[in-house]
């Protein structure tokens, strides 16, 4: 089996007991993210949605490189890859924003 | 409570802000965002807050600036290019020190976290915006992610 790192995102270092990255086995980053989420209940839920697939706003590097530009969460890997959770991170102004300032 | 006339959501609370959180940024740094928002106007700026977190503060120790990705309406929207938080993940790793926050501004609106920045807010950090127009920043405020709204934090220097 596949030994890879997970870096945990500071808002999710809660499951983990505050640790930033943790070790996890498995061949696809799908199995790793399972060993992943068997380690630490209920970390997974906060990462993948209820069919199995990223967050909306989540998402998952393996190095340098975005997931989804791989083969999603069944892309393969290497001994000593690291896998990143990098939660996106985004807003704005809306018309709610106007409305709640008065 | 603070009413989306829309979805009816609460989007942050004044009644139950507590000010037990801080956010800690030195003068310098609210200097450099302030500069950045100016810089950015009439377009949103974005970027991340690294430091340590302490209890209920979070200490700024420097500021980054990222990509926005919503080019097609950079005025009204930031998404943070994930290439520029993987960098500052990585810095903040080099220097014993984490992410504490993000940073952005509104222009042309008050400095209120919106139903947008509530959907896509995350616990632990603080959320710091800027108020930005045509005469400079009017106003910083930082907020955190309680339950399910916002609460207002205390700035401190």
């Amino acid at each position: 089996m596949t030994m890879v790192t997970i870096r945990i995102p500071t808002p999710l270092r809660g499951y983990t007991g505050g640790r930033d990255e943790v070790e996890a086995a498995g061949d696809t980053v799908a199995e790793a993210l399972a060993a992943l989420g068997a380690a630490h209940e209920g970390l997974l839920e906060r990462v993948l949605g209820p069919e199995g697939e990223p967050r909306q706003f989540v998402n998952l590097f393996v190095g340098e490189r975005n997931v989804r530009q791989l083969d999603g969460l069944g892309t393969r890997l290497q001994t000593g890859d690291v896998i990143a959770i990098v939660p996106a991170v985004a807003g704005g102004n809306d018309e709610c924003e106007g409305k709640a300032a008065g | 409570m603070n009413l989306c006339s829309r979805c009816g959501s609460n989007v942050y609370s004044e009644e139950n802000a507590t000010v037990s959180r801080i956010l800690r940024i030195p003068d310098v740094l609210r200097a450099r965002l302030k500069a950045w928002a100016c810089t950015s106007y009439p377009h949103e700026a974005c970027g991340l807050l690294i430091g340590r977190s302490v209890g209920a503060c979070n200490a700024v120790v420097d500021v980054r600036q990222a990509r926005n990705l919503r080019t097609e309406r950079a005025h009204d929207r930031y998404e943070i290019d994930p290439q520029d938080f993987l960098a500052a993940d990585r810095d903040a790793r080099h220097r014993h020190l984490e992410l504490v926050g993000v940073w952005h501004t509104h222009p042309d609106h008050p400095a209120r976290p919106s139903s947008t920045d509530l959907a896509a807010a995350w616990p632990q950090w603080s959320y710091v915006i800027l108020a930005v127009g045509q005469a400079g920043v009017s106003e910083m405020t930082s907020w955190r992610l309680a339950d399910t709204a916002f609460e207002q934090e205390e700035i401190q220097s």
